[in-house]
């Protein structure tokens, strides 16, 4: 029924099959509407946030998809900048993450801010002091390089790619690319940072405070770092599930082992450089603020196994199984040590924004808890509706991967 | 932006002495009737109501015959640095939208409120947690007739965004005009009082400009039991606190064994 539009020399399931498949992400995407209109209409009230939990489950989900949606620049900047031509076969995948994770990720914050009319005074009435002005400005600009990016592959399309002048648009798109991949670059390391920069300067809680180069905290270069560490482990990630469901290969093992082996060098510094600075913290900005390690992991479910599992287990683990070769050639580690960095990512930025505020700091103030109501859920999920949806549909009718007909040849 | 506070002609700062402090409530209620403060007919979830001056019950911990119970009240503390040596409180160098500013004249930190649009960063970056977002709608339950007592100087807050403690910066207007009016450039000690201080029955709460070194609040904060909360996180609060309880200065801030100094 849609063949004319899917992409020549590729084989897709039928359009049946590919609806069922969409009907859970569409139900997602249902429970995430109703649950942003109830937000919308009747305010925030809807969420379980307090005064006390600021940022809550949203912004949680914002910086991990942001953080794992870093894939799209570094492989961008791999690509087009640096020149690892064997990139090209992932960079199409790698590019639509990144901008279904941006967009994503701004969507989720015009609900998040209590007066989303006035979204445009971050624009008009600049701070330029705040750290999230920054955040503010790099992500909506790079959503737009994003979507620029994007905008190629999807008029590959073979009924798009009909049209003359399209065609002649995608393709001279094509070819200043790499102007693009910079801006990105500039944009997202930038942003990357400033997200982490977000909680160093919070230098009345001195969980999350840090000291730093200039104006910048330490926590601003470590978000840059652990971000582009886990990008490319979550677009691996996602090129695996797309090959595993459509069983058959869709990515060169050169490109993915490109990119793991980047991943493992950046998540190695990563590690090297977070276990410095923990130590640094502890041994000045705790002290300095009369705290010992522990007074930050006694209460709730907030023990010191969470610095066990970022910092070991979803960090040092996965860095060692990425560096080995051997280990990173074989496909169940790979995906393991991806599936740990991610997870470590996730977790930092967990750690950074709930744990930070679940602390009090007035020694006389209690402890509070939280859980999210199913509208937070609904709204943070339907973000994943929308990712698989999108992807889902760019898989079957645009040529995402360009080597697919060539790496499926034999088998066909 | 780059002015330093403390500069400008007025400082104005509070000076609460804890051991006159009965716990009564007097100034939370006071400050709610003067600012227009929302309620909302439950008020048992303490996360989201909102209270600019807040009264922690603190003890010494000890068991009965031991125990001894204070109370703390908890306005702004209109800090004059972000703990980093910025010259801005944190809370106002972290807001996007310029929403949040200290007024370098009189060292208030105020909040626009139709100019907030509600990220709450501010709220995440104070460590005295005082700062109140708006999670409903303005209600003033008007069966209650409470709609009548609404100050027409003081704007009520939308829903959906940070409001908090002014040290009733319309006073200061209100008490400037009057002065204005009368010749006078200056404020005598008393002309401008936030209502918290005015209403506390024990007088515990003492208010004027820690700049002038006849006013009283001057001499109070030269005392060796006034302290602050979360001295140590150098935020510089303009809010002083008095007692000569050890236990009680203790629990104004974090130490290490054997950092804290008895007076």
């Amino acid at each position: 029924m849609d063949s004319p539009l899917i992409p020549e020399g590729v084989k897709r399931c039928s359009p049946k099959v590919f609806f069922l498949w969409t009907l859970p992400w569409l139900a997602l995407l249902g429970w995430g509407g109703i649950s942003a209109i109830l937000c919308l209409i009747k305010g925030l009230n809807q969420t379980n946030m307090s005064n006390i939990f600021a940022f809550a489950l949203w912004i949680v989900f914002d910086l991990a998809v942001i953080a794992l949606g870093a894939g799209a620049f570094f492989t961008g900047f791999l690509t087009y900048i640096i020149g690892k031509k064997e990139l090209k076969g992932i960079i199409n995948a790698a590019v639509i993450i990144g901008f279904l994770c941006y967009t994503g990720a701004l969507a989720m914050l015009g609900i998040d801010i209590g007066q989303p009319i006035r979204g445009w005074f971050i624009f008009w009435h600049a701070n330029i002091h705040s750290m999230l002005v920054e955040v503010s400005f790099c992500i909506t600009c790079y959503a737009m390089v994003l979507a620029i990016e994007f905008l190629p592959i999807i008029l590959e399309n073979r009924e798009l790619g009909k049209i003359r002048g399209l065609r002649l648009f995608g393709h001279n798109l094509h070819e200043i690319m790499a102007v693009f991949a910079a801006t990105g670059t500039f944009l997202s390391f930038f942003h990357q940072g400033s997200l982490g920069g977000m909680f160093g300067v919070m230098y009345g809680r001195p969980f999350a405070a840090r000291g730093g180069f200039y104006i910048w905290p330490w926590t601003f270069f470590l978000f840059i770092l652990s971000a582009i560490a886990a990008g490319p482990c979550f677009t691996i990630l996602c090129t695996k599930l797309t090959e595993f469901l459509g069983r058959k290969k869709l990515v060169p093992d050169e490109a993915v082992q490109t990119l793991a082996k980047i991943s493992a060098w950046l998540l190695s510094l990563y590690m090297v450089l977070k276990i410095a600075d923990t130590l640094g913290w502890l041994n000045g900005i705790v002290p300095n603020a009369g705290l010992k390690f522990m007074d930050f992991y006694r209460e709730g479910p907030y023990g010191a196994w969470l610095v066990a599992a970022e910092i070991i287990a979803c960090g040092v683990l996965p860095a060692v199984i990425l560096m080995v070769p051997r280990a990173r050639k074989h496909e169940g580690w790979l995906i393991f040590a991806c599936l740990l960095n991610c997870t470590g990512v996730v977790l930092n930025r967990f750690v950074f924004i709930i744990v930070t505020l679940a602390i009090p700091v007035m020694p006389f103030d209690r402890f509070w808890s939280y859980l999210p109501t199913w509208q937070e859920w609904g709204v943070g999920l339907a973000v994943v509706g929308y990712g698989f949806l999108v992807f889902s549909l760019a898989y079957r009718y645009l040529p995402v991967f360009p080597r697919e007909t060539e790496l499926n040849a034999a088998a066909e | 932006m780059e002015e330093k506070q403390g500069h400008g002609a007025h400082r104005f700062g509070m000076v609460i002495d804890l051991d006159k402090c009965t716990g009564c409530g007097t100034c939370m209620t006071a400050c709610a009737a003067e600012n227009n403060v929302s309620v909302r007919s439950d008020e048992s979830d303490k996360e989201r109501s909102i209270t600019w001056m807040q009264l922690y019950k603190i003890t010494n911990g000890k068991d009965f015959p031991h125990t001894e119970v204070s109370y703390f009240p908890r306005p702004c503390m209109h800090c004059e640095e972000d703990g980093h040596g910025g010259h801005h409180p944190t809370c106002v160098s972290v807001c996007v939208a310029t929403a949040t500013t200290v007024d370098f004249n009189t060292g208030i930190v105020s909040q626009i409120y139709t100019r907030c649009i509600g990220c709450r960063y501010c709220q995440a970056a104070c460590p005295y947690h005082a700062r109140y977002f708006n999670w409903w709608d303005a209600y003033f339950p008007r069966e209650k007739g409470l709609e009548r007592y609404l100050s027409p100087e003081v704007s009520p807050r939308m829903r959906g965004v940070v409001e908090k403690c002014t040290f009733c910066h319309h006073r200061y207007m209100r008490a400037k005009t009057r002065a204005y009016g009368e010749g006078r450039r200056e404020l005598e000690e008393d002309e401008y009082i936030p209502a918290c201080a005015e209403a506390c029955p024990a007088q515990a709460i003492t208010f004027g400009d820690l700049n002038n070194p006849r006013h009283k609040v001057s001499k109070l904060i030269k005392s060796p039991y006034a302290f602050r909360l979360l001295e140590r996180l150098k935020t510089k609060p303009k809010v002083y606190y008095l007692s000569k309880k050890n236990w009680i200065r203790k629990l104004a801030d974090n130490y290490l064994p054997g950092q804290f100094k008895p007076v």
